[in-house]
């Protein structure tokens, strides 16, 4: 009997430890960034679009909590979210900071002329490096960034109507936003 | 004469693996000042996981990712950063999954420990199939046949 039995259970027991190392695999989506909870990191970047050079910092945006979407004109699943973007910037319920990485000024303009602007403010990480101190690994991923410049949540993959009401609008101070 | 050749066919040889790992890592084609940090350079690009591809480093990996987390890595070699302290910043920024070696601390214990656990029971499980083989070999004295030996 215990022949079966020790094989079995040694069986079940690697069963259970690849069960438990396929559900916690960092290839979800629901990988949490580094930074929950953290300060957001420094930046100065330029503004999209801005011939005067103006720069947008991290310190312009503390006070209020804010949305940081990461995208690019190269990345398909941002052309896919693109619609509930639009959407959610007509509530006007918190500052969408639109972050381009490592993408070509003239092609996001053109991107944004075409299909329509969500962004509050979209500013140009041209060589990538703010992008790696926010921890992005792949576009689109989206932030939210408490009044007090912590990273609360991050969402990775395409935004949708339910993860925005779910995991972004619910983090609001109770009432809205004064 | 079969020394020269013996030593001609190695050289080709270690042309050819040579050809092969530039062709490989022909993206990569930044070099650093110093020997020393070239050498810190290679280590530590290696033990950094790319983590848009998840099973390749960055040392090995063509994305645009890998390109700037090698920058990153090389412009903190020549501001003066320890090893120790470009990896803390590598995890402060992207979490313990980016290290392919993560630090042994309560949420990665059972990684680093499993191997042994399993070795253990493989260990008792060989011993016990050895000591009960030795015993039905001593008390086999029986006259081995030729067609026993055929079958």
């Amino acid at each position: 009997m215990s022949r079966f039995l020790i094989p079995a259970a040694i069986f079940l027991a690697l069963a259970g430890v690849l069960y438990v190392g396929v559900v916690h695999s960092p290839n979800k989506s629901t990988m949490q960034s580094a930074l929950l909870g953290k300060s957001v990191p420094e930046f100065s970047l330029p503004v999209l679009g801005n011939p005067s050079g103006a720069t947008l910092t991290k310190a312009q945006l503390s006070g209020r909590p804010w949305v940081l979407n990461v995208w690019a004109t190269w990345c398909v699943a941002c052309r896919e979210e693109h619609a509930a973007l639009l959407a959610i910037s007509q509530q006007n319920a918190l500052p969408l900071v639109g972050l381009d990485w490592k993408d070509e000024d003239e092609a996001a303009l053109e991107w944004l002329k075409k299909l329509g602007n969500p962004y509050t403010v979209v500013v140009a990480d041209r060589d990538g490096r703010t992008a790696i101190d926010f921890g992005v690994y792949g576009a689109p991923e989206t932030f939210f960034i408490d009044a007090d410049g912590r990273v609360q949540y991050r969402h990775v993959g395409p935004m949708t109507p339910e993860v925005w009401e779910r995991e972004f609008l619910s983090r609001l101070p109770r009432g809205g936003l004064p | 004469m079969k020394r020269h050749v013996r030593a001609g066919a190695r050289m080709v040889l270690g042309a050819m693996l040579l050809g092969a790992s530039m062709l490989l890592s022909a993206f990569d084609t930044e070099s650093m000042p110093t020997p020393e940090m070239q050498k810190r350079y290679n280590g530590l690009t290696h033990e950094l996981r790319c983590m848009q591809c998840q099973n390749q480093s960055i040392a090995d990996s063509p994305v645009g990712l890998a390109e700037d987390l090698r920058r990153d890595v090389r412009e903190q070699i020549i501001a003066g950063k320890t090893d120790a302290q470009i990896r803390d910043s590598m995890v402060a920024r992207y979490g313990n999954v980016i290290l392919f070696r993560p630090p042994f601390q309560p949420s990665t214990a059972w990684v680093w420990l499993f191997p042994f656990l399993l070795l253990i029971i493989g260990g008792y499980i060989a011993f016990r199939i050895v000591r009960q083989r030795k015993a039905m070999v001593a008390s086999d004295d029986s006259v081995i046949e030729p067609e026993d030996v055929t079958r």
